[in-house]
Formats: structure tokens, sequence, C-alpha cells
């Protein structure tokens, strides 16, 4: 259980980037964050990953308190960052140096497999296209095995075929070990064909607005009318949300339409 | 192809015109292009060799005297009998013997030194400007003081060069890690590098790059020192060898030298090239033509 308990972040410069968050997401639960721009996405996940201190309130996974980066939980950027200098398996294996040779080496050929890069074990990051840098740098948060792993818009830079199938590596790995998951995106397809439940932030400053639970089996049908239903139903949220966050000055008919 | 040939063309606009004309004029030359552009590397042989043997015949044919400006055949000469008697050896082994050891000193504090700047705001607050000073005084300035200071041997020489080298192996190396992707740095963070380990799994391959260059730059300007080094005096040495050229009023003599000077730097240059391009092999660059 991953819990985030009246979360607030107010940037040194006073801006007021999240507050109070509470969310509480089971072990092995998808969770889908979307919002507009400057709703403290990314201030959330940085939290969570322990790379920037709470101004108040407490994230804890399993009870445990995270106050920096923790073994618990993993991360994957909006970039791939994976070190220039080391080939694809030694990325992947780069946060699990401390275990033991063989172990290493069978998790870190394990995650490669999954993400379908066996043939590319030994080349160079550059050699790689996006989406293939994208699941190496998800395989090497995988690999340290962490209860909850965050992940920041990591598709949003991947053309739409790429993305399909990279939502079909990620399942795959996720089934592997069943994490916690927490996805932050600005596709709302991308959250309802993913995620359990969809978490609809409002902007400025960063709140909870509304979740909304997707309930379809998985791999997810984006023919059937449920997933178009919960689709409707988050671009709807999104749109209240930034219509409040603009004091209804310019309500149109059409907004979640033009929104997305 | 010609335009006449195409019927939906408009025979009489005159941009069709030259859209049309075009290929057939371009064809021809963008053969010749392909073919000049196969072997680049030997253009830049057509100037100098050319000069070389238009000198050559220019002497040879007495329309020159060639006293003050020798024919490479005669400096080939010269670079030969000075090669065979075994004379060109010892100066060469002095010249690079003193450009190692003043490289050696130089590369070092400037790399611990750079390293700290980059590091380290204080250090950079309080060492920063004072080098920065020191750096903006011409390094030939300093050789009365350090004969004073070192006397006229080999000390004064060393400390010359390894002065020379020192500055852009610290700027460089200082630059690089204040460049270090602070995103890849975040990355050692997540999975709890201690400072030690991300000092050497995160910031020293990546600055690897830049403090070849920067070592490679010094090297250069090693080069460039020694000379100085050994005009203020030196029995020998390729720079003593300059001098007595000029001495004795043997050009020939001093072109040999510099000559020399040119096969060595670039053979040192080559070595560090090819003993550092496995670090970097990860690289999309053609470092070596850099």
């Amino acid at each position: 259980m991953f819990v985030v308990q009246g979360l607030s972040k107010t940037y040194a410069d006073g801006t007021h980037a999240l507050q109070s968050i509470n969310l509480a997401v089971e072990a092995g639960e998808i969770l889908a964050v979307v919002g507009g721009s400057g709703c403290g996405k990314t201030t959330l996940l940085r939290l969570v990953a322990g790379l920037d201190t709470a101004t108040s309130g407490a994230i804890t996974v399993d009870g445990e308190p995270i106050l920096g980066p923790h073994p618990a939980v993993g991360i994957a950027f909006q970039e791939p960052r994976l070190l220039p200098w080391l080939c694809v398996a030694d990325n992947v294996g780069f946060g699990v140096m401390d275990l033991p040779r063989g172990e290493r080496e069978a998790r870190v050929a394990e995650a490669i497999e999954r993400v379908g890069l066996a043939e590319h074990a030994q080349r160079w990051p550059r050699e790689l296209s996006g989406g293939q840098q994208q699941r190496v740098s998800i395989a090497r948060a995988l690999v340290a095995r962490p209860k909850v792993l965050l992940l920041d818009e990591p598709f949003s830079a991947l053309d739409a075929f790429t993305r399909a199938s990279l939502h079909e590596h990620l399942l795959t790995l996720w089934a592997a070990s069943r994490p916690t998951v927490v996805i932050v995106t600005h596709d709302v397809e991308e959250a309802v064909s993913l995620a359990d439940r969809v978490v609809v932030m409002r902007p400025r400053p960063g709140r909870v607005f509304e979740t909304i639970s997707v309930r379809a089996g998985r791999p997810r049908d984006k023919l059937a009318p449920g997933f178009d239903k919960a689709k409707r139903r988050v671009l709807n949220a999104l749109d209240r949300s930034l219509k409040t966050a603009e004091d209804h000055q310019t309500p149109s008919a059409g907004g979640a339409e033009l929104w997305w | 192809m010609d335009a006449s040939t195409l019927p939906s063309q408009p025979s009489t606009s005159l941009p069709t015109d030259a859209t049309n004309a075009a290929p057939s004029l371009t064809t021809p030359r963008s053969a010749v292009r392909a073919r000049r552009t196969a072997r680049p590397w030997l253009l830049g042989f057509v100037l100098p060799v050319g000069l070389a043997l238009g000198w050559e015949l220019a002497v040879r044919l007495g329309l020159a005297q060639g006293r003050l400006m020798p024919p490479p055949s005669k400096i080939l000469e010269a670079f030969w009998s000075l090669a065979r008697t075994g004379e060109l050896w010892v100066h060469v082994g002095a010249t690079l013997g003193r450009v190692l050891a003043g490289f050696a000193f130089g590369a070092l504090f400037g790399t611990l030194l750079g390293a700290f700047a980059g590091a380290s705001e204080r250090f950079r607050w309080i060492f920063d400007p004072t080098l920065q000073a020191l750096r903006a005084v011409p390094s030939i300035a300093w050789v009365p003081l350090f004969l004073l200071w070192f006397g006229i041997f080999e000390t004064s020489k060393i400390i010359l060069i390894a002065v020379g080298v020192f500055f852009p192996v610290y700027l460089g190396v200082a630059g690089a890690i204040a460049g270090i992707d602070r995103k890849l740095l975040e990355v050692g963070r997540v999975f709890r590098l201690s400072p030690f380990a991300t000092v050497r799994r995160v910031m020293l391959p990546a600055v690897l790059p830049e403090w070849i260059i920067a070592i490679r730059s010094g090297l250069g300007l090693g080069f460039m020192f020694v000379v100085a080094a050994e005009l203020m005096g030196a029995s020998e040495g390729l720079g003593y060898l300059l001098l007595d050229g000029q001495q004795m009023g043997r050009p020939d003599q001093i072109l040999a030298a510099i000559i020399a000077f040119a096969l060595l730097g670039k053979v040192c240059d080559g070595i560090v090239v090819a003993a550092t391009a496995p670090l970097t092999a990860w690289q999309d660059l053609r470092r070596g033509r850099l």
C-alpha cells in the first residue's frame, strides 16, 4: 500500500505547486495522474521519488516513510536518461550493481528479454530509437524490483504507434512483478488504457480534482463502449477542472474535445 | 531533357525553363564533384607540394638564389644528415623529455585543480579569480622570473612548460565538470549512489571526452612552450637547433628542426588519440580529425 497524506509543496520562489494531496494506492494497482500543465504532476512524482522534499505531509510505502531516494520506489523519467557510455545491458543493470554478479546478470537478461531488446543488449544507447531507449529506461527502473514504479510522461515524446507498443511492453513488465505503478500523463487515452484509476488534478495550486475508476480487464479493448465512456468521463472531469481554475472565464460547449 | 519534350510545360515562362535546364547542366558537374570528394584529404597536399616543387624548380633553373629560403632538397638533405649522425635524436630526446615532464606536472595539477573548481563552488570563489588573473599573463613573460628563481637548467624549462599546459587542462576539466548533465546525476541519486560511486560511475565517464580534448590542447601548448624554453638558452633540443641554425646562418637546419617539431607534435597527439580512443568508443564522433 502506497499512501500520500496531506502532501504540500511550496517552492523557494513562492510557487504553490501542490496543496494537501491525499492518495492511497493498493499494491499492484496502476494509477494514472492527468491534468493540465502546471498542476503539479511532475512535482508530485519527484516528491514520491525522494528527489525533492515536501513542505508538509507524508509519503509511505507499506508504512515506511519516504524521505529521500528509496529502494522501494523506482522512477522512469520523461527522457530516457540512459548513460551514453554504458551499453544497454549495463544501463539496465546500473541500479543493481551491488547484487552478486550471477543474480544481476540473470535479472538484467530477463528484463531486456521482456522489453524485446535481447539482440540489442550490447549496443550503445545512441544506436537505439527513442522508443527503444525508453524501454531500456523502464527496464532499468524495474530491474531493482521497486514496490512502486513512477513514470513521468514516459511516452510523451513518442509517436502513437510506438506509444501503443510501449504500453504493451509496460504491461508485460508490470505483470511479471506487479508493482504499484503511478503514471503521469497528459494523454487521456493512455491513462484509460493503462490505469485502474485515473486521478484528475487541477492547477494553481495542484490539487486532486476527481478520481475516476476504470473497471475493465486487461488487455483493454479500445473499441469497447466502456473504454470510450471512461475516456469521456476523464475528459469531462479535465474540462471542469480547467474551468474552475479559470473561474468560468470562457465557457464553451465542446470544451473537452477542444482540450483533447 | 529539354523543356520542349514536356508538352504540359509552357515553354515561354522563364522559371520553368530554368528548372528544366538545370538537370542537363548539373549532371556532369555533380559527377566531377563526386570524383573530387572521393579523397578530399588529397586536396590538402596540392598547395604545399605544388609550392615546394615550384620553389625547387625556380632554384634549379637559377630564377632564385635559395640562400635564405633553401629548396626542399636542401632541407631534406639537412634533415637526413642530422638524422644519420644521430644528432637529431639527441635533440629530439631532449625536447621530448622536457615536454613530457612539463606536460605531466601541468596535466596533473590542471586536472586536480580543475576538478576541485568544477565540483566545489567555494573552491571556485576562492581560487578561480587568481588563476584567471595568472592565465591572463602571457606565459613567456614568466621566463626572466623563472630564470632567476629556478636557474638556467632543466627546472625552469619544465616549470614554464607545466605552466603552459596547466591552463587549458584546468579550464577544460572545470568546464566539463560544471557541465555534467544534472539529469544523469539525478539517475545516480535515484539509485542511491554514494558520493564516491557518483564520481566513479557518472562524473568521471561524463567528463572523459572533454578531459581528453583538454589534455590534447595542453600537449599542443607544451610544444609551444618548449620552443620558448629552449630559445632562452639550452645546449641541446630542437629549439637549440633552431637558434644554432640562425647563428650559423643555416636556414636549412632551421627548417629541418621545424619539420622535426611538426612530426613530433603530430606523433605525440596521435599517440594520445589512439591511447584514449577505446575510452570514448561510445561517442558518435570523428574525434581523430579534430
